[in-house]
């Protein structure tokens, strides 16, 4: 932080901290590491398609993203290696989590007889985004979680599958059929295709916004905390380090709670649509 | 600086009013409801996390549009 306050030393020092916050919460090609700055190639990936700039070069989120699938699959193949009755060590704590997701999320939401198929996909969205989500709060690192487009992509994801487990249980005909509910009178059919077709959308945009915006809001908020020490003098920092160092515990356990619910929903939008009927 | 962030500011507080509103209320009935029946703490745990996740995604769109009104 204090190479930033130093590169923008002409600036009022309200506009540096609110330089600071904006540059460590958005997207970029600049990371910076212990004792020099890596300047990823924005010039890689970049083309021109009808017109319009596209430009799909490696920035920070994804490389904090390829970081989390690098963690991942180690960890999955480490565990993998170790499946037994009784595991042992890590792989015992990573069963207690697969199991919570089985038993607590599955299973609840989607009913018996499908929860076991479902269950690998609520695996991967949850140690994903839990990674990435941890990833953001160790120092250096960036929140691959705070991009609204990676967010997107996440939701899409799950927006996909929603959509194929429904047409997977009640065909494709049956699936469209079912946006217009049972006992609607025939004249107000094309209102209700409207209000559901909007309930389809709604829900991944939902998803998408809520992690995006929980996971800039806290780092802004420490981030802010921290700035006032530079804006109110040194006098206030234990008082601001103190609020800081709260804020980073919610932090961590935001992080475990975003996974969670993000897993949660999804879980329970496909179990909306494949649960059997009681 | 100027009216837009007032009303940045002003609209931050109002979304915060009625979610943590919202959330309260879920709260109080989930304590009410495990102090009724504390067999049933689970379940009720598990529906108040999921409501007040519902009810903060609301109030964090309007939290974006504000800080999008006051950065832009």
């Amino acid at each position: 932080m204090s190479e930033q306050v130093a590169e923008t030393v002409a600036k009022p020092i309200g506009e540096q901290v609110k330089d600071m916050i904006l540059h460590h919460v958005t997207n970029g090609w600049d990371w910076q590491l212990p004792g020099y700055k890596v300047m990823l190639d924005h010039e890689l990936w970049k083309f021109e398609l009808g017109g319009m700039e596209i430009n799909l070069s490696i920035t920070r989120h994804v490389v904090m993203m390829l970081i989390a699938a690098g963690l991942l699959l180690l960890m999955g193949f480490s565990v993998r290696r170790k499946i037994a009755l009784i595991p042992k060590g890590f792989a015992s704590f990573i069963e207690s989590f697969v199991l919570f997701i089985r038993d607590e999320i599955a299973h609840p939401t989607l009913g018996h007889s499908v929860a076991s198929s479902y269950t690998p996909f609520l695996c991967t969205t949850f140690f994903f985004i839990l990674t990435c989500n941890l990833l953001g709060l160790i120092p250096y690192g960036s929140t691959a979680t705070g991009n609204i487009s990676v967010t997107a992509g996440l939701a899409f994801a799950a927006f996909l599958s929603i959509q194929a487990a429904g047409m997977k249980k009640m065909g494709v005909f049956g699936y469209f059929k079912h946006l217009v509910p049972h006992g609607v009178p025939l004249w107000l059919s094309p209102v209700m295709v409207i209000v559901e077709l909007m309930g389809v959308f709604a829900k991944p945009f939902a998803l998408c916004v809520r992690l995006f915006a929980n996971m800039v809001a806290g780092h802004v908020v420490i981030l802010s905390l921290i700035g006032l020490v530079f804006v109110l003098g040194y006098a206030i920092a234990p008082i601001t380090v103190g609020f800081g160092v709260f804020m980073y515990m919610l932090e961590i356990f935001v992080a475990f709670l975003q996974a969670y619910i993000f897993t949660m929903l999804t879980s329970l939008f496909i179990g909306m649509l494949v649960a059997e009927s009681h | 600086m100027g009216l837009t962030h007032l009303a940045a500011g002003i609209g931050a507080g109002l979304a915060v009013i009625g979610g943590a509103y919202g959330i309260g209320r879920i709260a109080e009935s989930a304590m009410q409801g495990t102090a009724r029946q504390p067999s049933a703490s689970g379940d009720i745990r598990t529906s108040m996390i999921i409501a007040a996740a519902l009810i903060e995604g609301v109030t964090l769109f309007a939290e974006v549009v504000c800080i999008l009104m006051a950065v832009k």
